[in-house]
C-alpha cells in the first residue's frame, strides 16, 4: 500500500494548477464561488479554454482530440478544477455522446461528430426520460418508425437539461414493441431544428431554468443518425451508465464546497462568537469532513479497480451525493435568516443580507436536491447494489 | 386529559381551512408570494374579517383568544394552506402592543386596517437579544435585517439598547424609514429596514421579557405552521406514490418507499405532540424551555419530511409548477426564522443546565 501520488502525478497536478491559474477567467471563478448561473457563452468560453490544451474531453483518447488521461489523472484534474473554482464541463457531448460514439459509432460518425463537440459547434443534450419513463426508463414510449431512409419520431422527452442551448439531442426511442421492453429501444441523434420539435421550459423549485420538455411531432430523421444497431439502444445506455466513474462521487465539488463553508463559518457570528467556534454547528461540519476524507480514498480505491462495475458506481453516486447535499445543507444553515431572501438581482447586488459568495446558498441547496434524483435515483442505485449483493 | 380542541377553536380552524382552500390556490399564492408587494391587502382584510387576528390576542387585551392553542390552531391552518401573508409579524407585534397596553394599535391590527412588524435582528445578531447592538433614544440609526412582514408594515417595533443597559421597545413609522423589500425564497415578504436618525417613540424602556415572550409566541406559531405543512406533504406523498406507476405498478408497492413514508409519518406525530405540549406552556414559567424544545424537534422533523417529500416525488417534486415543492421550501426555511434547530439546542442546553 502506498497512498502517495507518484512524482509524475504530482508534476501533473502542478501543471494543471498552473494552467488554471493562468487561464481561468476571474469572472467565471466568481460565478462558481457565488453559485450563480452560467450563460451559454460562459460555458462555451470555458470549453474553448480547456480545448487549447486538449483537456476538454477528459476521457477521450489522444487520437480523437482528448488528453488520454488515466483515472488518477482525471481525478487530479477534477480536484484542481474544483479548488480553483473553475466551472464543470457540461457533460452531454464530451462525457456522454463522445464515449458512446467511440465505442458504438461508425467511422463516419466519429469523423463528423466528435470534432464538432470539441470545437463547440454542436451543443448536445440528453433525451432519455419521459413523463411516464423515469426510473423505469425501459418503458419509454417515444416512437421511431422506419420510413425509407428516415425514421419518423413521435412522442415526448422531459427533464432535458440545458436543452435551451442545444443544437442537437441524442435520444432513446422505441423502434420495436416486440419482446422485452429493453429489446426494442434504439439510440438516435436528432438535430434540434428539425421541423416538428418543440421545446418548453420547466422552472425548478428554487426559481432557476435549466430543464425542458421536448415534444416530437412527425419529426423526420435520417436513418444514418442511428448509433449502433437498431434495437441496441439499451446496451448503449447501460454502457454509458458505468463508463465514466471518476466524477460521479463529486469529491472535487465537495472538497471545494467544504472549504467555502469553513471560511463562511469564520465570517459569520452566532451568539456573539464566530460560528467556526460553535461546537454544535462545527460538530456537523467536522463529521461531513470526516466522511469526505473517507470518500476521497473510497473513490481512488474503487477507481484503481476494486469491486464490481455496477456496485462501484452506485456506491460512489449514493455516498457522494449524500455528502454534497449535506454540505449544501450546512452552507444554508450557516446563514441563519440571512438565507431567506430570494436571490433576485437586488438581493444579490445591493442589499448584501448575506456575504455575496453565500447569497445563493439556499437556492443551491434546493437545486441540488436533484443530485439524488437524476442519473438514476439513489433508490435505483440501491436496487442495483442489492441485485449484485444477492444475485451477483 | 382531553386532546380535543374547544368548539370555538374548531370553528376558527374550519373556517380558515375552508377560506384558504377556496381562495388561495397554489398559482394565486405564488403570484402574491413572489411579486411585490409580496402580500395581498384584500386577502389580509378578509382574514381579519374572519377573526384570525383577533384569535391571537386575549379578551382582556381586545381579542377573543390569545392562548397557545389559539395560536397553534390558526398557524396550523396557515401552514396547510401555505399562506404567505405577514401573519407571523403581526402576531408578534400584537402580543407586544397588548403587553404594553397600546389598545389603539391592537384594535387597528385586529380590524385589519393597520399592519406592524417586529424589527429585532441585525447582521450576525439573530439568536438572542444580547446580540443586539443598536442603541435607543428619540432618534434611531442602524439596520435591522430580514424583518418579516417589514415589506407591508405601517409601524415597526424596533428593539434597541437603552442608556440604562436594558432593552427598549420603540415604534417607528415605516414611512420614515428606508425599507428595502424583497421576497423570501419560500415566498412572502421581508425587508431590510435602514434607520438614519429616524424619529422613534419609546413604548417601553425595559421590554426584554415582553419581547422574548412575543418571540416565543412567534416560534410556537412557526412550529404549528410546520405541522400543517407536514400533514399536507404526507398526504400528497401518499397519494402520489399510489398514483405514480413505474415498473408496471404503483411505486407505493416498493417497500423501500413504504418504510420511509412510515418513518416520516412517525416524526410528524412526534412533531404534533411537542407542539401540543408547547402550546400548553406558552404562559407557563418554563415557557422558554418548552418552546425551544419544540422548535428543535420541528426543525429536525421538518428537514426530514421536506427532503423525503421531494425525493419520493422524483423530478416532479423539483418543479415550481407543482405545489408540494413550495410546501417543502417553506418547511425548510421556517427553521431559519427566529432561531434554527441548532440555535434552539443551544437554548435548551443553557436552560437545562442553568
Ligand atoms: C434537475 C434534473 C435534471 C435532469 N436532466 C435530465 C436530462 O438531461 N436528460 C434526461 O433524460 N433526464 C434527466 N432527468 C431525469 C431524471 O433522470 C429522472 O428524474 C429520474 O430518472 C427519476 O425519474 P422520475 O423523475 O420519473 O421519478 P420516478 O421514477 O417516478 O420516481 C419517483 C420516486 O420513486 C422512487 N422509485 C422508483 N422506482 C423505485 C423502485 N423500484 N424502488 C424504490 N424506489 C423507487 C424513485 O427513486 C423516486 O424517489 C433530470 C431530472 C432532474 C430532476
Amino acid at each position: 500500500m502506498d497512498l502517495n501520488f507518484t512524482p509524475e502525478e504530482e508534476a501533473f497536478r502542478a501543471e494543471v494548477r498552473q494552467f488554471l491559474k493562468d487561464n481561468l477567467p476571474e469572472e467565471l471563478a466568481t460565478k462558481v464561488r457565488n453559485g450563480l448561473e452560467f450563460t451559454k457563452q460562459d460555458i462555451e468560453q470555458w470549453h474553448a479554454i480547456l480545448q487549447t490544451r486538449n483537456w476538454l474531453a477528459a476521457t477521450w483518447p489522444v487520437e480523437h482530440g482528448g488528453p488520454g488521461w488515466n483515472a488518477t489523472q482525471r481525478h487530479i484534474f477534477d480536484e484542481e478544477r474544483s479548488l480553483a473554482n473553475a466551472p464543470t464541463v457540461v457533460p452531454f457531448g464530451v462525457g456522454m455522446l463522445g464515449p458512446v460514439l467511440l465505442k458504438f459509432g461508425t467511422e463516419e460518425q466519429k469523423a463528423t461528430i466528435l470534432p464538432r463537440i470539441l470545437d463547440g459547434t454542436d451543443w448536445w443534450c440528453q433525451g432519455y426520460s419521459e413523463p411516464g419513463a423515469g426510473s423505469d426508463l425501459a418503458s419509454l414510449k417515444t416512437r421511431a418508425i422506419r420510413d425509407g431512409d428516415d425514421y419518423i419520431i413521435n412522442g415526448q422527452k422531459t427533464w432535458t437539461t440545458l436543452g435551451q442551448h442545444a443544437d442537437k439531442i441524442f435520444c432513446l426511442v422505441r423502434t420495436s414493441t416486440e419482446g422485452k421492453p429493453q429489446e426494442g429501444i434504439s439510440f438516435i441523434l436528432v438535430d434540434i431544428n428539425t421541423p416538428g420539435i418543440e421545446m418548453r421550459p420547466i422552472r425548478l423549485l428554487e426559481g432557476g431554468y435549466e430543464v425542458n420538455e421536448v415534444f416530437f411531432t412527425d419529426v423526420r430523421v435520417p436513418a444514418a443518425n442511428l448509433v449502433g444497431e437498431e434495437n441496441q439502444g439499451w446496451t448503449i445506455a447501460k454502457y454509458l451508465l458505468t463508463h465514466e466513474r471518476t466524477g460521479i462521487a463529486g469529491v472535487g465539488y465537495s472538497t471545494q464546497a467544504l472549504i467555502e463553508l469553513k471560511s463562511l463559518a469564520k465570517k459569520l457570528k452566532r451568539r456573539g462568537k464566530p460560528l467556526a467556534e460553535d461546537p454544535i454547528f462545527m460538530s456537523k461540519v467536522t463529521e461531513v469532513e470526516i466522511d469526505l476524507e473517507a470518500m476521497r480514498i473510497t473513490n481512488l480505491r474503487m477507481l484503481s479497480g476494486g469491486g464490481a462495475m455496477g456496485t462501484v458506481s452506485s456506491m460512489l453516486k449514493i455516498k457522494g451525493t449524500v455528502i454534497r447535499q449535506a454540505i449544501n445543507d450546512l452552507a444554508r444553515r450557516a446563514l441563519g435568516p440571512a438565507a431567506c431572501p430570494f436571490p433576485s438581482e437586488d438581493v444579490l447586488g445591493n442589499l448584501a443580507v448575506a456575504p455575496p459568495e453565500a447569497a445563493n446558498n439556499a437556492a443551491s441547496y434546493f437545486n441540488n436536491r436533484k443530485l439524488s434524483i437524476f442519473g438514476g435515483s439513489n433508490e435505483i442505485q440501491r436496487n442495483i447494489i442489492t441485485k449484485e449483493l444477492f444475485m451477483g | 386529559m382531553d386532546f380535543n380542541h374547544t368548539e370555538d377553536r374548531r370553528m376558527i380552524s374550519d373556517s380558515l381551512r375552508r377560506y384558504l382552500a377556496e381562495q388561495y390556490d397554489n398559482e394565486y399564492r405564488n403570484k402574491i408570494a413572489y411579486e411585490a408587494p409580496y402580500h395581498d391587502a384584500s386577502k389580509w382584510a378578509e382574514l381579519a374579517e374572519l377573526g384570525i387576528l383577533g384569535a391571537l390576542v386575549s379578551e382582556a387585551d381586545g381579542g377573543f383568544g390569545g392562548d397557545g392553542f389559539d395560536i397553534s390552531v390558526v398557524f396550523e391552518e396557515l401552514g396547510r394552506g401555505l399562506c404567505a401573508e405577514p401573519m407571523l409579524a403581526n402576531l408578534m407585534a400584537l402580543r407586544l402592543y397588548a403587553a404594553f397596553g397600546q389598545s389603539e394599535r391592537v384594535d387597528g391590527i385586529i380590524g385589519g386596517s393597520e399592519r406592524a412588524a417586529l424589527a429585532v435582528w441585525e447582521t450576525d445578531a439573530f439568536s438572542t437579544l444580547d446580540d443586539i447592538a443598536m442603541t435607543g433614544g428619540d432618534k434611531l440609526s442602524g439596520r435591522k435585517t430580514v424583518v418579516y412582514g417589514g415589506n407591508s408594515a405601517d409601524h415597526l417595533l424596533v428593539v434597541a439598547r437603552t442608556a440604562a443597559g436594558k432593552f427598549g421597545l420603540y415604534e417607528v413609522a415605516a414611512a420614515d424609514t428606508e425599507t428595502l423589500s424583497y421576497a423570501m425564497i419560500d415566498g412572502g415578504g421581508a425587508a431590510e429596514i435602514v434607520l438614519d436618525n429616524t424619529s422613534a417613540k419609546l413604548i417601553s424602556d425595559d421590554a426584554a421579557d415582553a419581547i422574548n415572550a412575543a418571540l416565543d409566541a412567534g416560534r410556537l406559531a412557526l412550529c404549528a405552521e410546520a405541522v400543517g405543512i407536514m400533514d399536507m406533504l404526507r398526504d400528497t406523498v401518499k397519494d402520489y406514490l399510489m398514483q405514480r406507476q413505474q415498473f408496471g405498478r404503483p411505486i407505493a408497492m416498493f417497500q423501500a418507499l413504504q418504510h420511509r413514508l412510515v418513518d416520516f409519518s412517525i416524526e410528524i406525530e412526534q412533531a404534533r405532540s411537542i407542539v401540543i405540549l408547547a402550546s400548553s406552556k406558552l404562559d407557563a414559567k418554563d415557557r422558554a424551555l418548552h418552546i425551544a424544545r419544540a422548535k428543535n424537534l420541528i426543525g429536525r422533523a421538518g428537514k426530514l419530511v421536506a427532503e423525503e417529500a421531494i425525493q419520493m416525488h422524483g423530478g416532479i417534486g423539483m418543479t415550481w409548477e407543482y405545489a408540494p415543492s413550495h410546501y417543502a421550501k417553506r418547511l425548510t426555511m421556517l427553521d431559519a426564522q427566529l432561531g434554527d434547530t441548532e440555535d434552539q439546542l443551544r437554548t435548551v442546553m443553557e436552560l437545562e443546565h442553568a
